[in-house]
């Protein structure tokens, strides 16, 4: 179906070929291909399909890609530059803080859930360098891990926190 | 993305590029080959390749690296580096030179399913002498390469050289460089001995961590095929009882009219929907309009520990040592429980995902499954194709921890391909994936034990009530209209296991049943992760708390002066060294406050590793809301090969114990399932998770055993004991949800 939209995903114009009521997450997935995002549950129950929209965490499964023409969609693979612009940073690192941390930490399984952890422990820490453990459990309580790691998803976070706001050893 | 895919097994030909993103090449003409020996390169002939050739295991290249073919698959569980790790160790090669490539029936050898836990344990040993065999081999080569005896070499890095003239070297890539081996694999080369292991037992990191933080890495749910339509399949909304299949009998394709490309596809009962884009396939399941059959009843959710019970059983006498009866009849206490555990499902956090290109008398298969070679087979009988036409590649998923949707989404994909002539995506919906599960089975046991005045265990009884696994996959059935199966011998059966019903203790009476009830009017099952041992261990644990209690001892001292096994006495002490364990008579110390706080301990196991648990945890009197706080875990595996890897799976194992012990339950009524997603199932949320401490008894001289499901059921267990600790009442049901807990609490005031 041709129309004239397009959105902004990473910084780059895409001119979308499907339907407007399409969920972002399947423009993300089959025109751009792009790994970061996935499907969960298509209800915005788990935060397998997060990205940011203008910086705010929201769930493309259930999100019109219409409705975001006009906002800065990152997705996990842009989530290095959108840290280096936020920071003020000449060049994008190649990982997020929060990325690090998570390879530091050896804390996945299988990994599905991470893109979800990934876009939401970033929105945490840019909005709260230094969040305590009771608001690391309350911000990310929208998001399910069904292996187990939350424990070392805590930790990472707590890791990066201390990157993120300058605190590093 | 411009980094190249490390786990593909085919040449970078096989790949397409577009959009700027990796599309995998998918063609039924069978994969480029990656060397060019004689006879049909490695990849164009239809597996399993011959088992007794190292070629079929090790590949050395030029460049003096090497690829190892495995036949266990990664799951997340790291068994990838672990294998590597074996791999390198034997033939003294790092890990950056160390690859793998992913499970193909045209490619890697069968190893058996990537189940039980067996990847180290039994896929281990394999890996283990091949690597010794193909060592061998290259120091034979490099003997006479170099003109010195075998005896007078040293390897390190893959470079061959004469123990003390460094620079009289060479290469394996040197000796072998792409080459095959063309030798058999014996089994009699000699192994290193685990006392000059540098690389097993070691924290190395995981290989597929990197790829899978920046996005990289490629899960069956991101694949894209050229030419493919997106399928759903159309069921209703949670399975109905099983052993009748869900039938249309109506099916408006009017319904749909309006989703342009949009086609129906029936094949007996199965039915799906496919389009040319993803939206539209996943709109036109929803909106299709069908009349399903009625189905008989299911029974009422409520009673099911009595109609379990009630059910004519086959029995088997898993352990009979002793008069347990008269032994009762002679104990001091005599603690008599009947326990229920429910239907979990596996619910995989992505649902099940697959592509199938099925052509006239080829298929091509892209999936999630633990094995390989048994999916090869149902597709073969599902599409009326010998097995050796049908080609599986496997791509890990989202955690399946046992048998999911795994074979039913590839299924559907290739009912559906087969139909329309071109390739298709299937991925299932998570109410596809949660109502449509092969659910861990429910289970009723009515446990006995006694005690003398001396505090030791005198008797023991257990008896066990539930159903088996499924033998066909819902697409199957459905297709194909196949009566109800049910798996009820053989190891892919289930029954009591011995192991986690009382044999950590010395019992000199004890017997164990296992009462198999018939599946046809309950729910499809099939293997949950650590099957039936967290049933095993509440039911039992609870009980051995139960006599340590009666005689008024501290529950670790009791279950320390009942065991004899020093490596079950091992993570005992470990767990309980690691909790800094304070001796004190379970409910001993009760309070009135709104919120209590408790602490328990257990052990369990799977099958053959040995698992301790203490928990601690808050529960609010009020609400019934029970918070697990701080989990401790220990595990002897023999020889953990990457402790790292074992203290995270010994994480994950308490986290999901921790929300199948407090949370999880499927749910139904008369009609069907009604748990369909992840308010109806709920699961153990980030605010909800325990701190967790991960204890690894390392024992390097005994064989490596299974480590992915061992301390579940004594995770469970220990949470279950200590909300006895904290409230004097026990829970003989689980999960323990705040409505049980406030029920029981009020009970006990009456």
């Amino acid at each position: 179906m041709a129309t004239n939209l397009k959105i902004t995903v990473n910084g780059k114009a895409w001119p979308v070929a499907s339907s407007p009521d399409t969920p972002l997450l399947y423009v993300l997935t089959n025109e751009m291909h792009l790994h970061g995002p996935r499907f969960g549950c298509g209800l915005a129950q788990c935060g397998s399909c997060s990205v940011l929209a203008d910086d705010k965490e929201i769930r493309s499964c259930i999100t019109p890609v219409a409705t975001v023409a006009d906002r800065a969609i990152t997705t996990l693979e842009g989530l290095p530059a959108w840290y280096a612009r936020k920071n003020g940073l000449k060049d994008a690192p190649a990982l997020h803080p929060l990325q690090q941390a998570f390879i530091d930490e050896q804390a996945l399984h299988c990994g599905y859930c991470y893109n979800g952890m990934t876009i939401k422990g970033a929105e945490l820490l840019a909005n709260n360098p230094k969040p305590s453990e009771a608001e690391i459990r309350r911000t990310m309580n929208g998001h399910l891990c069904r292996c187990g790691t939350y424990p070392r998803i805590m930790k990472a976070i707590q890791v990066a926190s201390r990157t993120v706001s300058g605190d590093a050893p | 993305m411009n980094a190249p895919e490390r786990n593909l097994p085919l040449s970078r030909r096989g790949l397409l590029k577009a959009g700027g993103a990796l599309i995998v090449g998918f063609s039924l003409a069978g994969g480029p080959a990656t060397a060019a020996p004689a006879g049909p390169a490695r990849g164009e002939a239809a597996g399993p390749p011959d088992p007794n050739s190292i070629d079929t295991w090790i590949a050395i290249h030029a460049d003096n690296t090497a690829t190892l073919y495995f036949g266990k698959c990664e799951l997340g569980q790291g068994n990838t580096t672990g294998l590597l790790q074996i791999a390198g160790e034997e033939l003294d090669l790092d890990m950056s030179q160390l690859s793998s490539v992913r499970l193909d029936t045209n490619v890697t050898p069968e190893q058996g399913a990537t189940s039980s836990s067996s990847s180290i344990e039994r896929g281990g040993p394999q890996v283990r002498a091949a690597a010794a065999e193909a060592r061998l081999a290259l120091l034979q080569k490099a003997s006479q390469r170099l003109g010195v005896q075998i005896g007078s070499l040293i390897v390190a890095r893959g470079v061959v050289s004469i123990d003390g003239e460094p620079n009289r070297s060479v290469s394996y890539g040197q000796l072998v460089g792409d080459k095959l081996f063309d030798i058999k694999f014996t089994g009699t080369a000699p192994r290193k001995p685990p006392g000059e292991y540098k690389l097993v037992g070691t924290r190395v990191p995981r290989v597929d961590i990197p790829d899978k933080v920046t996005g990289i890495y490629t899960h069956m749910q991101h694949v894209r095929v050229a030419n493919m339509l997106h399928g759903r399949v159309v069921r209703p909304r949670g399975q109905r009882a099983y052993g009748t299949r869900a039938a249309p009998l109506a099916v408006d394709e009017a319904s749909i009219k309006d989703i342009a490309g949009a086609r129906i596809v029936r094949r007996g009962d199965f039915l799906g929907v496919v389009a040319e884009n993803e939206w539209d396939a996943v709109r036109a399941a929803q909106q299709l309009d069908v009349r399903w059959q009625e189905t008989p009843s299911l029974p009422d959710m409520v009673k099911l520990p009595e109609i379990l019970r009630a059910r004519k059983s086959t029995d088997t006498v898993v352990v009979d040592i002793g008069d347990p009866e008269t032994a009762l009849g002679k104990a001091t206490y005599v603690s008599s429980a009947t326990y229920f555990s429910p239907y979990q499902a596996h619910a995989p956090f992505g649902p099940n995902c697959a592509i199938a290109d099925v052509g006239p008398d080829r298929a091509l298969v892209l999936c999630s499954t633990q094995d390989i070679y048994a999916s090869r087979k149902m597709l073969a009988t599902l599409l009326g194709m010998p097995a050796d036409r049908v080609r599986v590649q496997y791509y890990e998923g989202s955690g399946t921890y046992g048998h999911s949707c795994y074979e039913d989404a590839p299924q559907a994909a290739a009912v559906m391909s087969q139909a329309v002539g071109r390739p298709v995506r299937v991925q299932f919906m998570r109410w596809d994936e949660l109502g449509w599960d092969n659910y861990g089975p429910a289970q009723v046991a009515q446990v006995r034990a006694g005690i003398d005045a001396d505090g030791r265990i005198i008797a023991y009884t257990y008896d066990g009530w539930q159903h088996g696994w499924h033998v066909n996959e819902t697409s199957t059935e459905l297709a194909m209209q196949t009566a109800p199966a049910e798996r009820t011998a053989g190891s892919f059966s289930i029954i009591v296991n011995r192991i986690s019903t009382g044999s950590m203790y010395r019992v000199p009476n004890r017997r164990v049943v296992s009462h198999a009830i018939p599946m046809v009017g309950l729910l499809k099952g099939s293997p949950l992760r650590s099957p039936l041992d967290m049933a095993l261990s509440f039911a039992s644990e609870q009980t051995i708390d139960d006599l340590a209690h009666a005689a008024k001892t501290d529950p670790l001292e009791f279950r320390r002066k009942n065991m004899g096994d020093s490596r079950w006495l091992g993570v005992l002490e470990a767990a309980a060294q690691a909790a800094g364990w304070t001796p004190r008579i379970a409910a001993s110390q009760l309070s009135n406050a709104d919120v209590v706080t408790g602490r328990g301990i257990a052990v369990g196991t799977h099958h053959v590793s040995y698992g301790a648990a203490v928990a601690d945890i808050e529960v609010d009197r009020r609400t019934g809301n029970i918070v697990a706080k701080q989990l401790y875990g220990a595990l002897d595996c023999g020889l953990a090969v990457n402790p790292a890897l074992v203290e995270n799976q010994i994480v994950g194992m308490m986290v999901q114990a921790t929300s199948r012990m407090l949370k999880e339950e499927v749910t139904f009524d008369s009609t069907g399932v009604t748990s369909v997603d992840w308010v109806s199932y709920p699961v153990l949320r980030f605010a909800e998770h325990p701190n967790c401490t991960p204890v690894v008894v390392q024992r390097i001289n005994e064989p490596s055993t299974g480590a992915g499901e061992e301390v579940m059921g004594a995770a469970g267990a220990a949470i279950a004991n200590a909300f006895f600790d904290a409230t004097g009442v026990r829970l003989t049901r689980y999960p323990l949800t705040p409505e049980r807990v406030r029920d029981v609490l009020a009970m006990k005031k009456a």
